[in-house]
């Protein structure tokens, strides 16, 4: 890990969607190590972050640096090679693959082999692929996936498909973990040991961003959480702080519509 | 142990394929070695088309562009027809070695295919399967026009007097002795393609169970979460055009020397479409399907081509319908039929098949 | 200038026809997903019908106008009839199946057609009778016969009347509830399976109208007509916007006009080098260029991935 300080900085992002200001003036920056939440009403434009962050958007304005380097429009595959991993609110798994290929494919941007070494299955080519096929293991059992590992990943439920994403994700060997909505869907006990996995994996040294819509989670897991409420950042800080802000009860009270 | 039977398996088929020629001539008749050596090419264009449409999962259809492109590298490269373009360039035409066309072939339809895949890059699903059937018949038109102002590919009459391969200075085209047993050309082709579907078999297999394999995979079933993974979705979808294309422009130089001749109309639309037929009914991603289908679409319009006279005869006592209508309205329902039946294919890839029984057993719950 | 005149006439009616087929692909796709790679078979068993029974009709001493519109009714009949057996045999069966699936049993289909009917009609082209007397007329220049004013006309009056069928009535919204998400208009209350069979009737009973249109424009019916016609349809519905009702007039309209206007100018604008045999190719190139820059076609709705 090269440098100190920030290791993602967003200076006044915005995104338009035709007249729709997703995100407006965004300013943010994420420590290493960190547990950073993102929480705010639906709609508010958490996920469309996620988006420009991972380069699947292009922003309208602004830029954002990270680990040193600046983009302003920034490719999915490169930023991910920069070390940004993400996990999808509406899950997005290679369905028809199994378990172990889908953490498998995480691996790609960390190795090499390409047509000659595939045709040719030389010596270097066995060994990457079997370290592949090794971690990919390594990681579903770090995820708690206890399933057969060629299970088809249409076929795990619900939490073990969200587990799989993180290990899909993690695979990538990211400095940055970004977690849309990684709890939504499950039940207490899953998301109580969904909170002790991201807390073993940020104390293996990965910064994690976090949207979230369950407040005992962000409380008990964030260090610093933003909030985030028609586009603009309302409220920065310590989560007990944030809690108690009068903007964001606000804006929960009058964006609430569920 | 376990490997003990399944070497025998692979040491048995590959006698079976050594004996095929005379198999067929021996049960079948003269002629048939003929047809099984096209579908040989079939299979080998299947093959290509697989790892486009059923690996990296885009939708081509204008695949048979790139066989004829690699059919007519060889028919320019391989024939007198040029001398009527550049008399004074090539007065006898070009001759030149068929093993030196064959890569060029191959790569110049690689390089069509990034031609094709680079414009569409952005494009999805029947977007993209439409803009392939408009490149597909743009060569073609092109190959149908092309003889004026300068003939370059004689239009429609299309180019004959092809060299025919040689191999070790031995020419295919005629019946060779070789350890005592005589070898008439269509068997002599027929080891040759034996030759070349093997490789393809290889390279495929190799091809699907690599990295690259997997990233095409990965992009089949979700091009932004792929892209989100780190994979180049650019690179890896114009690799997948270019591969494919390439085994479609190696078996077009093959299809060259074999015939002797060629013209447009071995290249419509119907060909590509008959390709994509192979794969998907075989079972789209799964090599050993992907050869069932080629097998059974070669064979089967020349079965009922046998048959359909007699089956006549033999129900009416006389020829009522015209045997090719006949013949290819029995083709269609057998497609149709086949797809009802099987819906993954005839063996569907190991995974559709494992969803197949998963889904089974959910409903039975 | 009198030959770009012509061209646009030219363009225009051929180009109606092409929006009247393509209709039926964009309205089959925008509620099933599918290619009914089949239509422009229905096309020509339109046209094969309507000259069977029009001769046949002629033969008995029915009066010309009343056979045409008799005929025009029995084409429309019996594509309607071939259409919902289509979808019941070729498609419903693999509404969940894997999604090339029901493309191949459409390829199937399409030969299958193709082939009874060179049984039924043999391969030879035949000559649709002519039964009003085709005055010419002269617009600035460029000449138009009333055929082509009528193709016009009537395949504008059936758009017309197709966008108030879609918009305006309840089975139009049923329509479009299918469309939008099956599952959803299945809880409020749609019948699905009604809607989709409906759906390919009144897809079927226009391609029977552009058939008729198309010989009668022509003159000529045969066995292979539908291929090349459908294909161009096709590439009219997904130029406008596949699955998109006004992209599929605006791509069947604008690819009329490229083509003719294309096939007029073609050799000037390449300095003689292509002649106009390369109609087709400058039919796709537009085509492949429009999509390369916008590409869900030109009223498509532009899916932008929503991650
Ligand atoms: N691709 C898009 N095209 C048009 N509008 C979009 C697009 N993506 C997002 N939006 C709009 O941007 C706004 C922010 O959406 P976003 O998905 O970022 O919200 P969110 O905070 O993630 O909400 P939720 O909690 O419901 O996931 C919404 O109004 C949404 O409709
Ligand atoms: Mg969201």
């Amino acid at each position: 890990m090269t440098g100190t300080g920030a290791l993602l900085q967003f200076t006044s992002i915005g995104k338009q969607f035709g007249g729709l200001s997703a995100l407006s003036d965004v300013s943010l920056h994420i420590q290493r190590g960190e547990i950073y939440g993102l929480i705010g009403p639906n709609g508010a434009g958490k996920t469309t972050l996620f988006n420009v962050l991972t380069g699947l958007y292009q922003p309208s304005v602004g830029e954002f640096r990270f680990n040193g380097t600046r983009y302003q429009a920034g490719k999915p595959h490169v930023l991910a090679q920069a070390g940004i991993a993400r996990t999808f609110q509406n899950i997005r798994l290679f369905a028809n693959l199994t378990a172990l290929e889908n953490v498998m494919i995480g691996r790609h941007v960390r190795t090499r082999a390409g047509v000659f070494g595939a045709l040719l299955r030389n010596r270097v080519t066995r060994n990457e692929e079997q370290a592949i096929a090794e971690r990919a293991r390594e990681l579903l059992h770090y995820v708690g996936i206890d399933k057969p590992a060629q299970t088809l990943a249409k076929h795990l439920s619900y939490g073990e498909q969200r587990r799989l994403e993180i290990a899909r994700a993690l695979a990538t060997d990211p400095l940055l973990l970004a977690l849309d909505e990684p709890a939504a869907g499950m039940n207490a006990t899953e998301t109580e040991s969904l909170k002790t996995l991201l807390q073993i994996i940020r104390s293996s040294g990965i910064t994690v961003l976090l949207i979230e819509h369950d407040v005992k989670l962000i409380m008990g897991l964030c260090d610093r959480v933003a909030v985030l409420d028609y586009g603009r950042k309302i409220a920065e800080g310590v989560p007990e702080r944030v809690r108690n802000d009068p903007a964001v009860i606000a804006a929960y009270l009058g964006g609430e519509d569920e | 142990m376990r490997n003990a039977p399944k070497n025998l398996t692979l040491w048995l088929l590959f006698a079976v394929l050594l004996l095929l020629p005379f198999i067929t001539d021996a049960l079948l008749g003269r002629g048939w070695v003929r047809i099984v050596d096209f579908a040989m090419l079939y299979i080998m264009l299947a093959l290509g088309l697989n790892i486009v449409v059923g690996y990296a999962g885009l939708l081509d259809l204008g695949y048979i562009a790139f066989f004829a492109v690699g059919a007519y590298c060889y028919a320019l490269a391989g024939s007198p027809h040029l001398a009527q373009a550049f008399p004074i360039a090539f007065p006898d035409g070009v001759h030149l070695s068929f093993w030196i066309v064959l890569p060029m072939a191959a790569l110049l339809a690689g390089f069509f295919g990034v031609l094709l895949g680079a414009p569409t890059l952005r494009l999805r699903g029947d977007y993209l399967a439409i803009v392939t059937l408009g490149f597909g018949e743009i060569i073609r038109i092109f190959l149908n026009n092309l003889n004026a102002p300068i003939n370059l590919t004689n239009g429609p009459q299309g180019i004959s007097r092809i060299d025919p391969v040689s191999v070790a200075n031995v020419s295919l085209n005629f019946t060779q002795k070789i350890f005592g047993i005589e070898l008439p050309s269509v068997h002599l082709y027929f080891y040759l393609f034996l030759a070349f579907t093997a490789l393809v078999v290889f390279v495929s297999q190799r091809l699907e169970k690599s990295r690259i394999g997997r990233a095409w995979m990965a992009i089949r079933e979700d091009e932004i979460a792929a892209s989100a993974m780190g994979i180049n979705t650019r690179n890896l979808r114009l690799l997948a055009f270019a591969m494919g294309a390439m085994f479609g422009g190696a078996s077009g130089a093959l299809f060259a020397g074999f015939q002797g001749f060629i013209s447009p109309e071995s290249f419509s639309l119907m060909e590509s479409i008959m390709v994509l037929c192979m794969v998907v009914l075989g079972g789209m991603g799964n090599i050993a399907g992907v050869i069932l289908g080629g097998i059974l679409l070669a064979i089967l319009p020349e079965v009922l081509r046998h048959s359909v006279v007699p089956m006549q005869q033999a129900l009416f006592g006389k020829v009522l319908v015209d045997p090719e209508s006949l013949r290819m309205l029995l083709f269609g329902t057998a497609l149709i039929v086949m797809m009802l039946y099987r819906p993954a294919g005839l063996l569907p890839s190991r995974v559709r098949r494992r969803e197949l029984d998963t889904d089974e057993a959910v409903e039975r719950v | 200038m009198e030959i770009f005149l012509q061209q646009i006439v030219n363009g225009l009616v051929q180009g109606s026809v092409y929006a009247l087929v393509a209709l039926g692909y964009t309205m089959v796709y925008g509620i099933l997903g599918l290619i009914n790679f089949a239509h422009g078979e229905v096309v020509m068993i339109g046209a094969m019908l309507a000259l069977s029974s029009l001769t046949a009709m002629l033969g008995w001493g029915v009066p010309p106008l009343l056979a045409v519109l008799l005929s025009m009714v029995l084409a429309m009949l019996g594509c309607m009839v071939l259409g919902y057996s289509i979808e019941r045999i070729a498609y419903r069966p693999l509404r969940h199946a894997p999604r090339l699936a029901p493309l191949i049993t459409a390829i199937g289909v399409s030969i299958v057609l193709q082939n009874l009917a060179m049984m039924i009609w043999g391969r030879e082209y035949h000559s649709f009778p002519q039964l009003i007397a085709n005055n010419t007329h002269t617009v600035g220049g460029a000449i138009i016969n009333d055929i082509q004013i009528i193709i016009f006309i009537l395949a504008l009056a059936i758009m017309a009347g197709l966008m108030v069928v879609v918009h305006r009535t309840r089975l139009g919204r049923a329509m479009r509830a299918v469309a939008e998400d099956q599952h959803a208009a299945q809880l409020m209350g749609v019948d699905i399976n009604r809607v989709i069979s409906i759906t390919f009737m009144l897809g079927s009973a226009m391609a029977a109208i552009a058939g008729v249109m198309v010989s009668a424009n022509y003159g000529l019916a045969h066995y292979y007509m539908g291929f090349l016609l459908g294909l161009k349809a096709f590439t009219a519905a997904v130029l406008g916007g596949i699955g998109n009702l006004r992209g599929a007039m605006l791509g069947g309209l604008l690819l009329g006009l490229i083509e003719s206007l294309g096939a007029g100018y073609i050799g000037d604008i390449t300095g003689g080098f292509l002649g106009s045999n390369y109609q087709d190719v400058f039919a796709f190139f537009v085509l492949i260029t429009v999509l390369v820059f916008r590409p869900s076609g030109l009223l498509g709705e532009r899916i932008a991935e929503r991650a």
